[in-house]
């Protein structure tokens, strides 16, 4: 066959059981597509070609036995953030330096056992802290995507941008990612690439580094629906590891791609539309929420009055569970160690050197919002607000609302050291407002590419769903896909 | 609320990360752009809301008490900057 790295999972899946190519010659294919791009694009932090080919021999023999798995001999890249046996797992911090885990996450284990195989591991903000992919200590990615006759680097968004560059550039057929205030769904946005947070307790956390642990949820980046539906199907499970695994089956999501969304509610919320929204933002909004007419749904405009509180009640709570979750990293049982004079100055130099400025400044801010008489002002009232988002969402879904459309990002991709937002945190921040209220209130959300702005860069579009209904979004996004088609960049690299 | 350096270098010290004097001025300066941003939050009237616990709700998950793992010293410290005979190494805390 031609192009092999043309080809989507389902195409992928189909060429290798009618044996039109083997799980060798695909894994071949992305591993010389790896090797020409990455030099440029720094999607992969580390690329396992030996294992690589290992895994698709040993699929190549489960497929020639009869005993394929749903993803047999599939090459995925692995977020950096999901601990791989005895494979590099660094969270793209320098303080897990050498960090090579003796245990297998649970989301990659469920993979492997379905027959897909591992490429690498995929560069991400460091331990997942960021929208841009440039907190990374791996170095920034570089989006695919450029502005029409411009030379100028992009970002893919983050914190999962290697995942996001490395499914837009065809370095790999899907990968994984995780998503606590929009890491899956806004660099999937930014890419023309398909992203899903599904509902939280879907996917195991277990064997995830930790970042914000009532917010942290793992999911697909695909370059279509049907991708992620198949991906996400793997990467579900029940896991009595993770005691917010949630005990429910998980359903055929693939079966949910294109069936019929005649008579679906779907809700358009007033506050998703913020002042200064740029006319392309809206425009793409208007354009879906005509797909979805077209195709058969009602429209209904809704109120969710908490929206604007949503990112300040985030950048209390992340970072709270975040200085919590980074106390591990201390120089005593892996990765960086720098020599002090004692245990306490140990700590302090490692960790001073070990983690990068915003990684820090994470920290800082939650160590302060939790210290002795900040808790109650920041914390416990961020936790309330917290109460009153999920309220807002769980009254528009009693009055009959199926999901919701709302735009994914506030703009398309920026330039790599973009200098307002160098300056000023909040201005990063700001990336996540259509996706962090997802989060706080633990329900699944899609991103799905809408069409491309003026100078041809990639828009998406998100669904928001009611708890563990990520069916409906599947049928939704598929909707969306086939009116708006699908997106890729030319290639430049 | 606003931090000035003094609380900067506490809450450093509590979060163990050494810090310099260019790093606390401007840690002061972004911290402060931070808080200020979440400040709207007390506008918010919460009379009555009870905090958020779990985002989905759900029964905390028991198992027996019983041992289900083990047997890995090794690879507990093979990741270890510094070990020796199954104990991680680190400076001197006792006199």
């Amino acid at each position: 066959m031609s192009d092999l790295t043309a080809l989507t999972i389902a195409e992928a899946r189909e060429a290798l059981v009618t044996k039109q190519t083997s799980a060798a010659e695909l894994t071949d294919a992305y591993l010389a597509a790896i090797e020409a791009a990455n030099p440029q694009i720094n999607a992969y932090v580390k690329v396992t070609a030996d294992k690589a080919r290992a895994m698709a021999k040993a699929s190549d023999g489960r497929i020639a036995a009869g005993e394929a798995g749903p993803l047999e001999g599939i090459p995925l890249g692995i977020k950096d953030l999901f601990a791989t046996e005895g494979v590099h797992t660094q969270a793209a911090s320098h303080i897990l330096d050498g960090f090579e885990p003796r245990y297998e996450s649970t989301v990659t284990a469920n993979l492997f056992a379905d027959g897909a195989v591992m490429l690498g591991k995929l560069n991400m903000d460091e331990f997942a802290m960021g929208s841009s992919n440039e907190t990374s200590y791996y170095g920034a990615v570089k989006n695919p995507w450029r502005r029409k006759g411009s030379n100028l680097d992009l970002v893919p968004g983050g914190s999962s941008g290697g995942s996001a560059a490395s499914v837009a550039a065809r370095l790999c057929a899907g990968a994984t990612a995780t998503d606590t205030g929009g890491s899956i769904r806004q660099p999937a946005a930014l890419t023309g690439t398909v992203g899903i947070k599904p509902t939280y307790g879907r996917c195991s956390r277990w064997g995830i580094v930790a970042f914000a642990s009532s917010l942290d949820q793992a999911g697909p980046i695909a370059r279509d629906v049907r991708d992620a539906a198949i991906l996400l199907k793997s990467m579900a499970s029940v896991d009595p590891k993770d005691t917010t695994s949630v005990d429910r089956d998980v359903p055929d999501y693939e079966a949910a791609v294109g069936r019929s969304v005649k008579g679906l509610k779907i809700g358009i919320p007033k506050e998703y539309r913020m002042d200064g929204m740029p006319a392309e933002i809206e425009a793409v909004w208007q354009k879906g929420i005509a797909f979805l007419k077209d195709a058969g749904a009602e429209i209904v405009d809704v109120s969710l009055p908490h929206t604007k509180y949503a990112l300040p009640a985030y950048y209390i709570v992340a970072p709270a569970e975040a200085s919590s979750n980074l106390a591990r990293y201390d120089g005593v049982r892996y990765g960086l160690r720098v020599p002090g004079r004692d245990i306490a100055d140990m700590y302090e130099k490692t960790r001073a050197a070990g983690f990068g400025h915003e990684v820090k400044r994470r920290i800082m801010i939650g160590t302060y919002v939790l210290s002795a008489g900040y808790y109650d002002a920041y914390y416990l009232q961020a936790q309330k607000v917290r109460t009153l988002i999920k309220r807002d969402f769980e009254t528009v879904y009693a009055d009959g609302i199926d999901a919701l459309l709302t735009p994914a990002t506030p703009s398309a991709a920026f330039g790599i050291g973009d200098q307002d937002m160098a300056a000023d945190p909040v201005k990063m921040y700001l990336n996540d407002i259509f996706t962090v209220t997802v989060n706080m209130a633990g329900l699944p959300g899609i991103a799905v590419p809408a069409g491309l702005d003026d100078g041809g860069l990639p828009l998406g579009l998100q669904l928001i769903g009611r708890p563990f209904d990520e069916e409906t979004l599947f049928s939704l996004g598929s909707v969306i896909e086939q009116a708006a088609g699908r997106f890729s960049p030319d290639k430049w690299w | 609320m606003s931090v000035d350096t003094a609380t900067v270098r506490r809450v450093a010290r509590l979060a163990r990360i050494a810090v310099s004097d260019d790093d606390v001025a401007a840690m002061e300066t972004e911290l402060n752009a931070i808080l200020g941003f979440v400040e709207q939050l007390a506008e918010v009237d919460v009379s009555g809301v009870e905090p958020m616990t779990s985002v989905i709700p759900m029964e905390m998950k028991k198992r027996q008490d019983v041992v289900t793992d083990g047997e890995k010293a090794d690879d507990v410290v093979a990741n270890a900057p510094a070990s020796e005979d199954h104990f991680f190494m680190v400076p001197k805390v006792v006199e």
